[in-house]
């Protein structure tokens, strides 16, 4: 084991699949000479090459399209969005291309690319750069969605991502990067679609994923040791494909839920997560569901207010005891 | 509605195609490549009259066997024909929803082609697709694709795909002449340019978008937008196979030796509505399509090249035209014949993990319904 931070564990993850596979190419603005804007990629371009690490031209529409095209053709390229908020003017190749393209032509075509980045509020960047899409993706069959919260899991996820057929977007995170954990020295895969029970508990679940799942964490901490409450943090870790069975036997268990997630309300991730939970757990409920969301709003500019806005620990505390009253 | 269409090969055009038959690339066509040429042209134009007939006509229950759009290449035979005519193992294909030519044109089989039109489970992408996307990836063929300029950037990807690989190919990416003001398309272009990428983008210049003519919706030269991004380009008459092909082998040899991408405009014409159920008299007159199907009907000029050559005969021109016609009523009598998918089968075809259960990595649901 070593410790890790996030970042260099994506870098890792990195390394060792350009390392592995021949085809595996890393492309995006800034990621080599400049070393990634969020050093993620650091090193890269020196131990492989410009051919195998290129930086792009700010052309997210036409560089993610050309890794979308590429990929058709068997290159598996991981292509860096700077900020996953920048999704929106690729939004045609990501959904129309990457998403439709092997059901229109019947099974024909796979296009095993994907594309990460950072997707988070909380760095006080205001609205145009704190999307946080991973619902909007995840609604388009044929595409997989990952969101991990630990160096461990971003590690094992991408190399899984990397290696998936099918069309995969990794959803990082700046406040993030930094943190660090235990990673094992020796190779390891995390299949995608396996949630993490991070925290085990016998009086209420959390559900969530990404960031929210370390303040979920905090929380859980605090509630048990000034309130006696013991919380159950399920880290989905995958939203598509989504591993609902693993958050239904903590529900079984717990018979209370909060849903916590760094989106929207409307129509986010908890939206589907609540659906899902009482159409199929309704019996095992003891209380409706509970969900904590990012204020709906843009994203705030100004800092101490935009921690207010996003989940926090605090805003999770009050949730949870709110569901437990 | 006439079982024998409109007699459009029959007429004599003015435009010649002498000039460049003698291109190097052509003066190589053997007599039977000729007629090979001739008879795909003939064949896309007799299979895209039969699907305009069945999209206006009615099944045996009463119901269209065509829905949504049909975008019909008729007038723009030639483009197609030449530019697929010089691919080799590593050349690939994309283009836009005005897909039915050149996917006859690589070699996909009429029946497939037109079952997918009918939406039945035998068509080229088992009724999933439709008319706009036709794919052929063992053909090189990637489609059909519905967003306009949308695939100009997957076109740029083939060609980084050939360059990474290190073969020497190229990839045709075409579009229309509305697509060149899709943002899209630029960035492509500055890629292709700044990483030197064997990608031609071909503009099929049929003189509208839609209802919209070049006029009311290009600044400036189409092609000559190239000079902005320092690549190559040309200008060429679509009506002429012999001249669509001897420009084209000059840019793919370039894009294959040298990997330069270029940007070609081809000025062709369409004879049909935008699509069939459009509206054709808004925008244009009935003696401009007729002007142009005078003198310029790509089948007739080659026809008329072809006879003055001694390689065809009107009895064999004839023939081939009886033989196109008989290919697209079998090609509709199949499609009509087949079986519709399942409604078990819409969930298939989205992810290469369910399709490939045995070999799927991940887990939890993938579908939510
Ligand atoms: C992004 C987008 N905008 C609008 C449309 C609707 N549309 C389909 S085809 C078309 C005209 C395109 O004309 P052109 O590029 O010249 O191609 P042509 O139809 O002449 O082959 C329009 C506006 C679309 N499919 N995609
Ligand atoms: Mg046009």
């Amino acid at each position: 084991m070593s410790q890790l931070t996030y970042r260099e564990a994506v870098r890792h993850a990195l390394a060792e699949e350009l390392t592995r596979d021949p085809n595996v190419v890393v492309m995006g603005e800034e990621v080599g000479q400049f070393q990634g804007a969020y050093k993620v990629t650091q090193g890269l371009l020196e131990k492989f090459g410009p051919k195998r690490v290129a930086d792009t031209p700010i052309s997210e529409a036409g560089f993610i399209g050309m890794g979308i095209g590429a990929s058709m053709l068997g290159v598996r390229p991981v292509m860096e969005l700077m900020f996953w908020s920048f999704y929106s003017v690729a939004f045609d190749q990501i959904l129309n291309n990457a998403a439709n393209v092997r059901y229109m032509s019947g099974g024909q075509i796979n296009c095993p690319i994907v594309i990460r980045g950072p997707a988070n509020g909380g760095t006080n960047v205001g609205a145009t750069h704190s999307h946080t899409p991973e619902n909007i993706l995840a609604a388009h069959p044929g595409v997989k969605v990952v969101v991990p919260s630990t160096p461990y899991d971003a590690k094992g996820l991408l190399k899984s991502a990397i290696r998936d057929n099918d069309p995969v977007f990794f959803l990082e995170n700046t406040v993030l990067y930094g943190e660090k954990g235990e990673v094992p020295d020796e190779e390891y895969l995390i299949p995608l679609g396996k949630a993490d029970v991070k925290r085990e508990g016998k009086d209420l679940t959390i559900v969530t994923y990404g960031r929210p799942v370390i303040q979920s964490l905090v929380a859980a901490e605090l509630l048990a040791k000034e309130h006696d409450i013991s919380v159950e943090v399920v880290d989905l870790r995958t939203i598509r494909p989504l591993d609902i069975d693993t958050v239904l036997a903590s529900v079984r268990k717990t018979h209370r839920v909060l849903v916590v997630e760094e989106q929207k309300p409307f129509c986010g991730v908890g939206a589907q997560l609540t659906y899902m939970i009482q159409a199929e757990a309704f019996d095992d409920l003891d209380a409706p569901i509970g969900r904590l969301c990012t204020i709906d709003a843009p994203a705030i500019y100004s800092p101490p207010v935009e921690a207010e806005q996003l989940p926090n620990p605090q805003r999770i505390l009050k949730a949870a005891l709110a569901l437990l009253d | 509605m006439s079982k024998k269409p409109s007699a459009t090969i029959e007429q004599k055009p003015t435009a010649s195609s002498t000039s460049h038959s003698q291109a190097p690339i052509n003066a190589a066509l053997t007599q039977a490549q000729k007629i090979g040429l001739f008879s795909q042209m003939v064949r896309i134009r007799r299979f895209e009259e039969r699907s305009h007939r069945a999209y206006t006509g009615k099944n045996a229950a009463g119901g269209a066997n065509i829905g949504g759009f049909l975008h019909l290449y008729n007038g723009q035979e030639a483009i197609a024909v030449g530019c697929c005519s010089l691919m080799g193992k590593h050349d690939h294909v994309i283009t836009a929803y005005r897909d039915h030519g050149h996917a006859i044109a690589v070699g996909m089989d009429t029946k497939a082609l037109m079952a997918e039109l009918y939406g039945k489970v035998t068509g080229c992408s088992k009724g999933k697709g439709g008319s706009m996307h036709f794919f052929s990836p063992e053909r090189n063929y990637w489609g059909g694709h519905g967003i306009v300029g949308g695939q100009i950037p997957l076109g740029v990807g083939l060609a980084y795909g050939v360059k990474y690989k290190g073969h020497k190919g190229s990839a045709m990416a075409f579009m229309g002449d509305g697509a060149v003001n899709q943002g899209a398309v630029h960035e492509a272009y500055n890629l292709a340019a700044l990483w030197n990428l064997p990608c031609i983008f071909v503009i099929e210049n049929n003189g509208y978008s839609m209802g919209t003519s070049q006029a009311r919706s290009s600044a400036g030269d189409l092609a000559k937008r190239a000079e902005g991004y320092g690549m190559a380009w040309g200008v060429c008459e679509g009506h002429d196979v012999y001249e669509v092909r001897a420009t084209m082998d000059k840019f793919l040899n370039i894009a294959r030796e040298e990997c330069k991408p270029a940007v070609v405009e081809i000025r062709t014409y369409r004879y049909r509505g935008h699509s069939v159920a459009d509206p054709d008299n808004t925008y244009r007159t009935k003696t401009e399509i007729e002007e142009y199907r005078r003198t310029k009907d790509p089948i007739q000029v080659f026809q008329t090249a072809l006879i003055a050559e001694g390689v065809l005969s009107t009895e064999s021109a004839e023939k081939i035209d009886e033989a196109a016609r008989a290919e697209a009523e079998a090609a509709a009598d199949f499609a009509d014949a087949s079986p519709y998918p399942t409604p078990e089968d819409i969930q298939k075809d989205v992810y290469w993990e369910s399709d490939n259960p045995d070999q799927r990595t991940s887990q939890g649901r993938l579908f939510f319904n």
